[in-house]
């Protein structure tokens, strides 16, 4: 936690009006691009208060103990497990939910991709492989390797299947998927370079 | 068998065949394979599951386990808990409501769907480790579980039975198996064993296995007064569920609505009507306000149970040119008393081959286990693990290509039901397989394929599921402007429900697909059978078949009111739906909009409910799904770690209703049969009968990485015995998949691993 960060929790613990025995505390929460405020026990985690206080409820709950992924979602763009975070650590951050990946109602690349290849089937972790993916890609794309990176030192890596069902294999699906996301993710993560790169050209 | 069920039967092997559905022919939509309807709304969040439905003044439930599996609650201490802030209320058996013990799931009627008929709460008596004691209710999650924790108590523990290896020796024979015998001995299996030339004669084991949906089970309850409840449930059969609370609560079905719109995954976990959702509603009795109880991670592996611990004898008999003479298979398998239910694991056996003799036997030992269920493919799934692992140990006996000795004991009718089958088309689905697979390229000869420190390997098995179907109804509402609802109090968890149906609705009525609504997941919607068993689908659509002809019917009687009708004189016979209207099917040209029936009859709307026929064609044939699985897998020679590289299933199981679709629900039995076979393993203390791995960080589901590229291959051959020719496709994908594993893993490494899962353990 940077020190900015303690601060504001400070400030809001002194400016919080403690209601009853429970200790509870007004805190702000920015999601999805939103101002959200909330009153909640500081033992709440962030999936319970996006869940049960702001009814965001897009999120999952798989296990609440972060075997699963259900409940991952965007911490200024990092993937984070929402179950192992406590709410009043992220005030003042970027928190982005399955509901903020759409913009303006069009569904992004990697949403669409889902749908066409079907990389889902009951939806339940569909949010958390989302969420995931996102920060996977920017993850792979900054170079950050993983174990099975065969070559940490060559400076490039290649987007291989395997690599992909690696990074994503924090995210359990028991529909069983995976084929799908794997396409699912190829496919958009292609999809946002060649545009990239496209618009690089046309300069 | 009673003389009423030997009547029925054999009246219906006279019966006459109907003549196949039409619209196998004419199929527009079907077939086609379209994006999920519901799509957008699962990767927008949008699709609300169970818990998430937040009704005014909603509290939260935090069950209490118990930690011994045997005795009486001596003292339960639940002062610090009732202190605790945020509490409203403790349930212990004390003040708990009086409630109607559940019925087990009675096969013959299948309207009430206890997975155990134990009462619930209503005494101090254990007979679980899990069992729920107490109950807490609060005003938020975090208020209740901290409570929960506080509540103490001290038992009077007997020795319970809980382990099965010290308990196999009292095994006893179930009186039936689902409605079927627990035995069939034809002709003297284990002396044509002795005799045969070639023989196998081995054990299967496998352990106690876990749904793990990834949805925890749900419930929200609320009532009005004293006699209406309204239940949300991650429920795999509304109808069931709300059957089995008006009998738990003694209220009339009538009273009770139960919703499940979107579950999160089920596999057969959510359909036995487990505590959670009997003490949901019990507990909103109590405070007279909403409640939610959402079983933690935990609690589901506490209180649902999951698939049996299974061993299984299979002994063959088989001529040098591999003819069966004989094939036993014996079962046993763990069920509490509680629970009477008999994993079907003998019935694969009970249908697949040609055998001279045949011996199939069912036992079960009764632990003190929580209450055993279907998990996908029940039966099945480890049924075929056993003999098709025996029928691959035979074909090495014998020298034999594996899928030469399928041919060589594909049965002209079925074995022990001695009917002919509606549809059978196994071998072609082997030879299109073994074609795309590259089969004839794999040796024979164990150890003969390396990469590196990695041995590889190929292996190949049958899979085999009934094609069941129930009685059910559907309701269909013509619009004016000639749209249409179809609705059905069907279950959605993934397997593309109301896309498929959509589909099927849309080339029955002649309408285009965007004209056409399917509601589903209410009880207060006409009768479906529960999401399981392969049957919900093509149950629905002989449901809507019928309801869609006395729709075509009706609105024919409206039409020919007009003496210048052009359909004036047809007989329904005469008649087929598209475009959106009705025409002669002699003359295309001649034929009237829905728009213009209903406007010249002046009606707003046309809504009619049907109901399908009895499944009298499952007495008459034998009706199946079947497939071959196909895989190679790696066997790292240094570590025993095994790798499935690649799989193909080659499927033989109707007409599919969407491509798309169909295939991820036979991947995703494929991924499950992968952790079956490779890493899945409940494991319970055999002092205590406590699940031990009770977490998905314990309990190993299969991992994206674990999971290679699955091709799919359908035959695509209607069945002319159902609607459309379609088959119920839920639980076929996960059967053989654990034997060709076992048999690739024989191939790489010449070791024939008999214990499920194939940990490294067991090939070092």
């Amino acid at each position: 936690m940077t020190h900015s960060q303690n601060a504001e929790l400070e400030r809001q613990a002194a400016e919080s009006s403690v209601a009853g025995p429970d200790n509870r505390l007004r805190i702000t929460l920015m999601v999805n691009g939103d101002r959200r405020e909330v009153e909640i026990e500081p033992r709440v985690s962030l999936l319970d208060a996006l869940r049960e206080r702001l009814h965001l409820t897009g999120t999952k709950k798989g296990c609440d103990q972060g075997a699963c992924g259900a409940c991952t979602v965007l911490v200024n763009g990092e993937r984070i497990l929402s179950c192992l975070a406590l709410a009043i650590q992220y005030t003042g951050q970027e928190i982005t939910t399955v509901e903020g990946l759409a913009l303006d109602g069009s569904l992004s690349p990697l949403q669409q991709a889902f749908i066409t290849h079907d990389g889902f089937q009951c939806g339940y972790c569909t949010s958390g492989q989302l969420c995931s993916a996102v920060g996977m890609m920017r993850e792979f794309d900054d170079g950050v390797p993983s174990a099975v990176t065969a070559d940490v030192a060559s400076g490039t890596i290649d987007f291989s299947d395997t690599e992909i069902k690696e990074r994503m294999s924090g995210n359990l699906c028991r529909c069983g998927a995976y084929v799908g996301i794997c396409d699912a993710i190829r496919e958009a993560h292609s999809e946002v370079h060649s545009e990239v790169h496209h618009a690089g050209e046309s300069r | 068998m009673s003389i009423m069920q030997t009547l029925v039967q054999t009246a219906a092997r006279f019966k006459p065949d109907a003549d196949p559905d039409p619209l196998i022919a004419s199929k527009k939509y079907v077939g086609r394979a379209l994006d999920r309807v519901d799509g957008r709304l699962k990767v927008t969040g949008g699709a609300r599951f169970t818990a998430e439905y937040a009704p005014d003044d909603m509290v939260y439930a935090a069950p209490v386990f118990s930690t011994i599996a045997k005795g009486k609650v001596r003292r339960l201490d639940t002062a610090a808990a009732e202190s605790s802030p945020g509490v409203i209320a403790v349930i212990t058996p004390k003040n708990m409501p009086r409630l109607v013990t559940p019925s087990l799931t009675d096969f013959a009627k299948l309207d009430k769907i206890a997975a155990s008929n134990l009462p619930v709460l209503q005494d101090d008596s254990v007979h679980w480790n899990g069992q729920v004691i107490a109950v807490v209710i609060a005003e938020t999650h975090e208020q209740a579980q901290e409570a929960a924790a506080r509540v103490r108590a001290d038992y009077d523990a007997d020795e319970g039975m809980v382990s099965f290896e010290r308990n196999k020796d009292k095994a006893i024979m179930p009186k039936d198996v689902l409605g079927e015998p627990p035995e069939i001995k034809i002709g003297d299996a284990e002396k044509n064993l002795k005799s045969a030339p070639v023989q196998v004669d081995a054990t299967y084991r496998s352990p106690y296995y876990n749904h793990s949906a990834i949805e925890p089970h749900a419930t929200i309850a609320y009532w009005e007064g004293d006699d209406r409840l309204y239940v949300f449930d991650s429920t795999q059969w509304v109808e069931g569920y709300r059957n089995s609370l008006a009998h738990v609560f003694a209220l009339n079905r009538e009273n009770i609505r139960v919703m499940a719109p979107f579950v999160g995954g089920g596999f057969g976990g959510k359909a036995g009507f487990w505590w959670n959702t009997i003490l949901c509603a019990a507990a909103a009795k109590m405070v007279g306000r909403p409640v939610k109880l959402a079983l933690s991670r935990e609690g589901v592996f506490r209180i649902v149970g999951g698939r049996t611990v299974a061993e299984q004898r299979v002994a063959l008999g088989a001529t040098r040119e591999g003819k069966l003479t004989a094939l036993i298979h014996t079962g046993l398998t763990v069920t509490p008393d509680h629970a009477r239910y008999a994993e079907q694991c003998t019935f694969p056996t009970r249908h697949l081959y040609a055998t001279e003799a045949l011996h199939v036997a069912q036992y079960v030992v009764n632990l003190d286990m929580v209450a055993n269920t279907w998990m996908r493919a029940p039966g099945e799934s480890i049924g075929t693990f056993a003999v098709e692992s025996a029928l691959d140990e035979l074909a090495v006996e014998l020298r034999m290509d594996p899928i030469e000795l399928r041919r060589k004991v594909e049965p002209a009718r079925d074995p022990t039901k001695d009917t002919e089958f509606s549809s059978r088309n196994l071998i072609e689905a082997y030879e299109r397989g073994a074609a795309e697979f590259n089969w004839s390229s794999r040796n024979l000869q164990p150890r003969s394929r390396r990469d590196g420190a990695w041995l590889v390997g190929h292996g190949v098995a049958t899979a085999y599921y009934p094609a069941l179907r129930f009685p059910g109804g559907a309701r269909v509402r013509l619009e004016a402007d000639g749209t249409a609802i179809v609705q059905a109090a069907a279950n959605e968890m993934g397997m593309g429900v109301a896309t498929g149906q959509l589909q099927h609705a849309a080339d029955r009525l002649g309408l285009p697909l965007h004209c056409v609504e399917f509601d589903y997941g209410d009880s207060h919607l006409p009768t479906s059978p529960m999401a399981g068993g392969s049957c919900q689908t093509l149950s629905i659509l002989a449901a809507t078949r019928a309801t869609v002809e006395k729709l075509h019917r009706e609105l024919l009687k409206l039409e020919q009111k007009d003496s210048a009708s052009p359909l004036k004189g047809a007989k329904y016979e005469d008649l087929v739906a598209r475009d959106n209207g009705l025409f002669l099917a002699s003359e295309p040209s001649r034929g009237v909009s829905y728009v213009e029936i209903l406007r010249k009859a002046g009606k707003p709307y046309l809504e009619v409910e049907g109901v399908s026929s009895a499944p009298m064609e499952m007495m008459k044939y034998s009706m199946a799904s079947y497939g071959a699985q196909f895989c190679e897998v790696r066997v790292n020679e240094t570590t025993g770690e095994v790798r499935v590289a690649r799989w193909l299933g080659s499927f033989d199981c109707g007409t599919v209703l969407n491509p798309k679709t169909a295939m991820s629900q036979l991947r995703g039995g494929i991924v499950m049969g992968i952790g079956m076979a490779l890493t899945e393993e409940m494991l319970v203390d055999g002092r205590s009968g406590r699940i031990m791995n009770r977490s998905l960080a314990g309990y190993h589901v299969p991992v994206n990485l674990d999971v290679p590229r699955i091709d799919v291959l359908f035959n695509d051959i209607p069945d002319p015995q159902t609607a459309l020719g379609a088959h119920g496709i839920g639980e076929i994908g996960i059967t053989g998949v654990a034997a060709a594993i076992a048999n690739a893993v024989y191939n790489a490494t010449g070791k024939r691993v008999r214990d499920l899962p194939i940990t490294l353990d067991k090939l070092l």
